[in-house]
């Protein structure tokens, strides 16, 4: 592998690695602060990707379909939130094991019955179709960098609202004492309610900027799910500066051993999440 | 809750043993005249939920054009729902075998399944047809007198992409594929022939089933600067390989050739990216032959749909059936005649006539076909009566 080679891979690890971050920050955030087990998590990323979908197709612009996407995640979020979670966050894990899991076939029968079962794909906005040639015979599609930039961005205003935000401060406080927090006059349902549709709407937004170069299919959600927790894992449940750092780690992992190491490359992650638990077995950032 | 889930694996393990050890052999004597128990094992919820309606779809149809009985006899249909799910396999092909006692069970889709059908055809002995699922051990070292196959096998496909790239001139390729089952055994076939014509495999790249993270592998292609790219992927990790290829700006200047499963049912989902990948299959929609207009005509006219190369194995896997059932006069338990009928039989096919091999796998057309305007458009034939080689298959 020459230089320019190695830096290209640079590139397409941080990609994936934001991807996933984006991904696995909804899945840490809802776990650290309400202590749900979210299996269905990647069932959002897949609602996602149909919206965007059935959106582009209606409004002729993936950019309108993303936003208004967004707005539907969040309301599907609260909505979901006050039926079902609400009840759930006093329970033991294996209840909310149960639930999440059933979720997972009922989104699944649903999204069978609204779009079937065929692969669909969505044109990636004109302005973003190009691409930048690297090598004499690679480019790099600008919708990529785009994804990445998005990321970022996303990145960056999560730590704003957690860290130097009113809300974001009731947020920690409620996740540190429930009680306590919420004798100081807190109202913490509200809080659950606007984080756990925050923690939707980050995978929904995922699976709809994804949908352009992932095409849209049954079952991708189960896909990520996977992933997802062994960034949150390795990261450290509920750390949302883990998530980052993690899932980096991983897509560094993955596109070098793809290339480097092609037999055990399907291992690689799940050996560097044994190695981190064995070193660090609460994960690498505790909250 | 223990309770109970020892009593689900205690009678599962009860179950297993007697089928195991042929303690429930299906009944050998029937009377003539009452129905034929047809089976129906197929995926009809999950991923494969579409293939495995096309499947029921074609052979329906297929016994239907023929009067819709077999060797004279009214048809009664047990269905099973086998959810793609490898681990009820052999549960599911049980149930209809011993509970529901079918004189024949068509199925499956998926690979892993099929080989808990396999298990079970080979223990009980009850006439089995294959319509979709290509593992290598149905018509090879795990053959059976019973166990027919209208499909295809996963490395006939790719057996005739060898000569077809050397008579182009591209001698360096670069193999990509998921690392499972389906892929290694495309790989098999691919490099069989490809070798043999004198071709020179640069590279073989590989990723775990299903994962969809192609970049880093484009960017390796890129730098390794092969002739030809050949792969095998399907469904929705297809379409994203595809749009990825011509995303990384690989598209153009390296051609991408695959086994025709890269380029069916996701055309339109890969759109323009698919434009001039060529890929070899033994069938494609846009088949130009007057069988080929008629059974698609007659499938849209039933059943309000496009037929794919699904149904048209399904609908083979009936007149194949039809055929066999009609030589014994519907008389199931004259295994031997029944067999021999199947064994000889002419499939007038929509894909054009085949016959089946000593392992009982067809021995069919490969096409070259080339993807225009969202159509897998046939260029020629890339191999005739091509025959997978039953490599360890040793029946009776």
């Amino acid at each position: 592998m020459d230089f320019a080679n190695f830096l290209i891979q640079i590139l397409n690890s941080v990609q994936y690695g934001l991807l996933l971050f984006m991904l696995a920050a909804g899945l840490t955030l809802i776990f650290g602060i309400m202590g749900v087990v979210n299996l269905a998590h990647g069932s959002f990323y897949m609602l996602g990707a149909y919206l965007a979908f059935s959106l582009s197709g209606l409004f002729g612009s993936l950019t309108l379909a993303i936003l208004g996407g967004a707005a539907l995640s969040v309301v599907f979020g609260l909505a979901l939130e006050w039926l079902l979670f609400r009840h759930f966050y006093q329970r033991d894990h294996l209840d909310q094991v149960l639930l999440t899991f059933g979720l997972i076939y009922i989104f699944e029968e649903v999204r069978s019955m609204l779009w079937g079962d065929d692969v669909h794909g969505v044109p990636i906005p004109d302005f973003l179709g190009a691409s930048i040639p690297l090598t004499e015979n690679l480019s790099y599609p600008v919708y990529r960098l785009f994804m990445s930039g998005v990321c970022i961005a996303l990145a960056i205003g999560l730590y704003l609202l957690i860290s130097k935000t009113r809300l974001g401060m009731k947020i920690r406080a409620g996740a540190f004492n429930r009680d306590m927090t919420e004798s100081l006059g807190v109202n913490i349902k509200l809080i659950h309610a606007i984080v756990f549709a925050l923690g939707v709407a980050l995978a929904t937004v995922a699976g709809m900027i994804a949908a352009p170069i992932s095409s849209v299919y049954p079952n991708m959600g189960s896909q990520v799910l996977i992933m997802c927790f062994v960034v949150v894992v390795i990261g450290g449940i509920g750390s949302v500066r883990g998530a980052l750092i993690a899932a980096l780690l991983v897509g560094l992992v993955d596109t070098f051993g793809k290339v480097l190491l092609p037999q055990i490359s399907g291992m690689l992650v799940y050996m560097l999440m044994a190695a981190v638990l064995l070193w660090k077995p609460e994960g690498l950032f505790k909250q | 809750m223990s309770n109970s889930r020892r009593l689900v694996l205690s009678r599962s393990a009860t179950l297993i043993a007697a089928a195991s050890t042929g303690l429930l052999m299906p009944e050998i004597v029937r009377a003539q005249g009452a129905k034929v128990r047809v089976g129906l094992m197929l995926p009809y919820t999950g991923t494969f939920a579409q293939l495995g309606v096309a499947i029921e779809n074609g052979v329906r149809m297929a016994i239907n054009e023929q009067g819709g009985k077999l060797g004279g006899r009214e048809i009664e249909w047990f269905k099973v729902d086998d959810e793609s799910d490898p681990s009820k396999g052999v549960e599911n092909a049980t149930k209809l075998v011993q509970r529901d006692k079918v004189d024949v069970l068509i199925g499956t889709v998926h690979s892993g399944v099929q080989m808990g059908i396999l298990k079970v055809a080979r223990d009980t002995g009850v006439l089995s047809i294959i319509p979709n699922a290509g593992v290598h051990a149905a018509t090879r070292a795990l053959c059976a007198p019973n166990v027919f196959r209208t499909s295809f096998t996963n490395s006939q496909p790719t057996l005739a992409l060898g000569k077809v790239l050397m008579d182009k001139g591209l001698k360096k390729a670069v193999w990509i594929t998921w690392k499972y089952a389906a892929g290694d055994e495309a790989f098999e076939g691919f490099k069989e022939s490809y070798t043999k014509a004198g071709g020179t495999i640069v590279k073989e790249l590989g990723l775990p089933f299903p994962n969809v993270e192609f970049q880093a592998l484009l960017t390796e292609i890129a730098a390794l600067k092969p002739d030809v790219v050949v792969c095998f992927f399907a469904g929705g990790g297809a379409a994203k390989f595809i749009r990825d290829y011509a995303a990384a700006g690989l598209k153009g200047k390296i051609p991408l050739y695959g086994s025709g499963f890269l380029t069916e049912g996701v055309l339109d989902a890969a759109g323009p990216a698919a434009e001039g990948i060529v890929t070899t299959m033994h069938y494609s929609d846009s088949l130009d032959t007057p069988r080929n207009k008629q059974f698609r005509l007659a499938y849209a006219k039933e059943f309000k749909s496009q037929p794919d190369v699904y149904a048209v194995q399904g609908y083979d896997t009936g007149l194949l059936l039809v055929q066999g059932a009609n030589a014994v006069k519907g008389d199931f338990n004259a295994k031997p005649a029944l067999y021999k009928a199947m064994e000889g039989a002419v499939i007038d096919s929509p894909r054009g006539k085949w016959t089946l091999s000593k392992a009982h796998n067809p021995v069919q057309d490969i096409y070259l076909r080339v993807v225009e305007n969202k159509e897998n458009k046939v260029i020629g034939v890339a191999a005739k009566a091509l025959s997978d080689s039953g490599a360890g298959c040793k029946m009776g």
